[in-house]
């Protein structure tokens, strides 16, 4: 359960910060009236969906927090054979990054006002973003195809699993992707797209650090790192 | 005794409110039924979490009716006992008391009580409900499939869940599993707007330290919910994977009726781990908005000040963060490395501390206060007894120690009963008589409302007090039938009666609370806007009940804290958080 408990750590340090700047020690009893000179006490400005966006990634990555928990409590079982990682997900990662990267573009093209630029970023974004899931089905295939069935090794199963979680996860990136895609179709003016192509850019930068954590805890990358960390703490 | 200006400068002109975006239906379908307001999708949830606590609450008296005279009634069998008891904890839990704290109160008071139109993703909201209506409907559908409901207990432990020993393995589980994983996604919706709808849309002056402690609870509830279930989530899907594809995520190898499963080399344990880890948050979250609702009634009822504001949100949150820490108390008995026994042994004894600060908050709070017995507070008192009580008894768990002998028997059930069954709930029913003249203008039938109170109040301690000594005496939880054992005397048997019998008249009390719901809609006695005198937000609103988007044109200001009752020179006893200090008269200022 280290995973989890060290998510839950960093999820109490922000927590804590955040109430540190909101005058917890303040004696409202005392304090009638207008609150308007402590600045920063009120209802935050951002836009609800972009804190919105923030709450639903904190969740999302105490849910994969919580497979990599389960995943590191398993594999010490004696039954656990690693299983070879197809080359193919080489290239999905770099698909994935290239997707980001596309987004990242349409962000900043966004910024300065340059809609052909968003809607290449956009488009990019989408277009690699579904290589990517057409190449973890391949992925999948390769394995069924030398034997690695989801049910004959619990490190099989993991690796299903964990996957099509982060998979899922694209896709439902991929509906926001589209809608917004479709506003800039419909001829939507520049403030109402860049909100959302921003919050698109933050969960796909999200998901590919998923992706790269995942990724070194499937391919046995993190063991070396985890043994270190072990080694220090006892 | 002279009227003095008073702090001039604090005046403040009403918040610039920008066209809110606010859903207009256009239809009665989208009034009523698939509507974006949150009071409506509150209502939903409630008459939806109600109607399914009640099929819990037959269960829990088939239950009875079968421990209070055994063999009497032959179509009450070992498999369908166990199916009863897995249901009854299972819907108790989560689908009753987490929807409707969270779903219901949460929908209702959170836009309400800090001053904002709706909730931020209204769309979202309504998503959350009709998901949760299709995980209860999974859920009930599982009494009509072959096999029945599943029988493995609330907690689902495996490999037993599973196999085919345990009632409901066809389906039951299946379709278990799946409702949970729905529940979870919906609740997952109306998190972010509980959530977000503080962060972002508190009204003007509504600072974190003058929420209402109700806002509070449910707030920390839900931060708490949205990491913890996940937890769940992933358990349940291993789980299904399990059942469905076979794998072994938490099944050993096993041999049954001689013959060898295909499963081999899971962990029991892993399962516990991750269920314990959302199970105990769990228990939190449904008592933070208890503890929230409570100290709001207390105060209300008791026109006085809440006593200790700023320790009892500390002690809010400080209960959020170490219920995560505590969740392998749970699994003593399951083995574990005895530091570890130690470690959450002494962080579950230290949440006793927050705990105790808030009872004796809520205790001088009522000191010296001009205490109305009206049926909330009532039913507040009932809360802070049953509570204490219930704590009690955890302390004595918390201990590995005295935990391990009283595993597994009724003394556990009576604990968390009290603690966590009867107190929750009676707040839920104190917050119903408080806030349903607002919901629907109407007061509620008072003489029907002590009745219920009393009845209730008295009745669950005639029940769960004799549990306490049943455990004592070693008698064994989720046990159809006891059996011949030296250790169960006669007077075991009489006392599972009497508590069968008590049982039965407590649950036909809460038909009366249904009928006089339902009465009151139509005959109660119109209310006003203000019955109770009250401070907070909600029962300022220009219209009672509340319109579509809460609040005329402008949004209410804030300025002041939520509990300024009996405030000494004050004309009335009590100020609302909206009224701006702009005289007020200052005993003794002209001496």
């Amino acid at each position: 359960m280290s995973a989890i408990i060290l998510f839950m750590a960093v999820i109490a340090v922000i927590i804590g910060w955040w109430l540190s700047q909101q005058r917890l020690t303040a004696k409202p009893w005392l304090e009638e009236g207008s609150i308007d000179h402590f600045p920063g006490t009120g209802a935050m400005t951002l836009p609800a969906a972009k804190i919105g966006l923030g709450v639903f990634l904190a969740v999302a990555s105490s849910l994969f927090a919580l497979f990599m928990s389960a995943y590191s409590m398993r594999m010490n079982m004696v039954d656990w054979r690693a299983l070879p990682v197809p080359g193919l997900l080489w290239f999905n990662t770099g698909v994935l990054v290239v997707s980001s990267v596309a987004l990242q573009w349409a962000y900043v093209a966004a910024h300065r006002n340059n809609m052909d630029g968003v809607i290449v970023g956009l488009c990019a974004g989408g277009a690699s973003a579904v290589t990517f899931l057409v190449g973890q089905l391949l992925a999948w295939q390769q394995l069924r195809a030398a034997g690695y069935f989801i049910a004959s090794n619990p490190a099989n199963s993991f690796f299903y699993m964990i996957t099509a979680a982060h998979g899922l996860h694209l896709m439902g990136g991929l509906v926001a992707l589209g809608r917004t895609t479709a506003k800039v179709w419909r001829g939507a003016e520049m403030p109402q797209v860049r909100l959302s192509v921003e919050l698109c850019t933050i969960y796909w930068h999200f998901l590919l650090l998923v992706w790269l954590v995942l990724l070194g805890l499937l391919t046995g990358w993190t063991d070396d790192f985890v043994d270190i960390c072990r080694r220090l703490l006892s | 005794m002279v009227d003095v200006p008073y702090d001039r400068i604090a005046d403040v002109p009403p918040a610039e409110v920008p066209e809110v975006e606010l859903y207009h239906p256009k239809s009665w379908w989208t009034q009523y039924v698939f509507s974006q307001d949150a009071k409506v999708i509150a209502i939903q949830y409630s008459l939806t979490a109600t109607a399914i606590g009640l099929v819990a609450l037959v269960l829990s008296w088939l239950m009875r009716l079968q421990l209070g005279f055994p063999g009497t009634f032959s179509f009450i069998d070992a498999n369908q006992y166990l199916q009863f008891i897995t249901m009854h904890g299972m819907i108790m839990v989560i689908y009753l008391l987490t929807a409707l704290f969270l779903g219901g109160f949460g929908n209702y008071l959170i836009p309400l009580m800090v001053g904002a139109r709706d909730m931020v993703f209204p769309y979202v909201n309504m998503l959350s409900y009709w998901v949760y209506l299709l995980a209860v409907l999974v859920l009930a559908s599982t009494f009509f499939v072959p096999g029945g409901p599943t029988g493995a207990g609330w907690t689902l432990y495996p490999p037993q869940a599973i196999l085919s020993g345990t009632p409901g393995q066809d389906w039951g589980i299946i379709l278990m599993l799946t409702s949970l994983i729905l529940f979870i996604i919906g609740f997952t919706m109306g998190g972010l707007n509980y959530v977000v709808t503080v962060l972002q849309a508190r009204t003007r002056g509504m600072t974190l330290m003058r929420m209402p402690l109700t806002v509070w609870g449910i707030f920390t509830a839900t931060v708490m919910a949205l990491l913890a279930f996940p937890a769940l989530f992933v358990a349940s899907v291993m789980m299904l994977f399990d059942r469905l594809l076979g794998t072994s995520f938490f099944m050993p190898a096993l041999v049954e009726m001689g013959q060898q499963l295909k499963y081999g080399g899971g962990s029991p344990i892993l399962f516990q781990h991750l269920f314990w880890f959302f199970g105990h948050p769990e228990v939190y979250i449904v008592a933070l908005p208890a503890f929230g609702i409570v100290s709001d009634l207390i105060s209300t009822h008791a026109r006085k000040n809440i006593f200790g504001y700023r320790m009892m949100v500390w002690a809010i949150v400080a209960i959020g963060a170490l219920s995560f820490i505590v969740w392998a108390h749970h699994m003593y008995v399951s083995g574990m490395h005895p530091t570890f026994g130690f470690f959450f042994a002494t962080t579950t004894l230290i949440i006793a501390i927050p705990t105790a600060i808030k009872v004796y908050n809520w205790v001088l709070t009522l000191w010296r206060g001009d205490i109305h017995l009206t049926v909330p507070m009532l039913f507040a008192l009932g809360f802070i007894i049953t509570f204490v009580n219930g704590g009690l008894t955890g302390l004595f768990l918390g201990n590995v120690v005295v935990d391990v002998p009283l595993s597994d028997t009724m003394f556990v059930v009576a604990h968390f009963h009290m603690v966590m069954g009867v107190a929750p709930i009676m707040v839920v029913l104190g917050a119903i008589y408080h806030w349903y003249p607002k919901v629907t203008g109407r007061m509620m039938d008072d003489w029907m409302g002590k009745f219920h109170f009393w009845v209730t109040f008295l009745g669950a301690y005639l029940i769960f007090f004799p549990m306490h000594y049943l455990g004592l005496q070693g008698v064994p939880r989720r046990y159809h039938d006891l059996g011949e054992a030296t250790f169960i005397t006669p007077s075991v048997h009489a006392l599972n009666a009497f508590i069968t019998v008590v049982a039965l008249i407590v649950g036909f009390a809460q038909m009366v609370f249904l009928f006089n719901l339902v009465w009151s809609y139509f005959k109660g006695r119109p209310s006003g806007g203000n019955p109770w005198r009250a401070t907070t937000l909600e029962w300022q609103t220009p219209e009672t009940p509340p319109g579509h988007g809460n609040w005329g044109k402008e949004l209410p200001v804030v300025y002041r804290w939520a509990y300024d009752y009996s405030v000494p020179g004050a004309k009335e006893d009590f100020i609302p958080q909206n009224q701006p200090p702009a005289t007020r008269a200052v005993q003794g200022a002209a001496t």
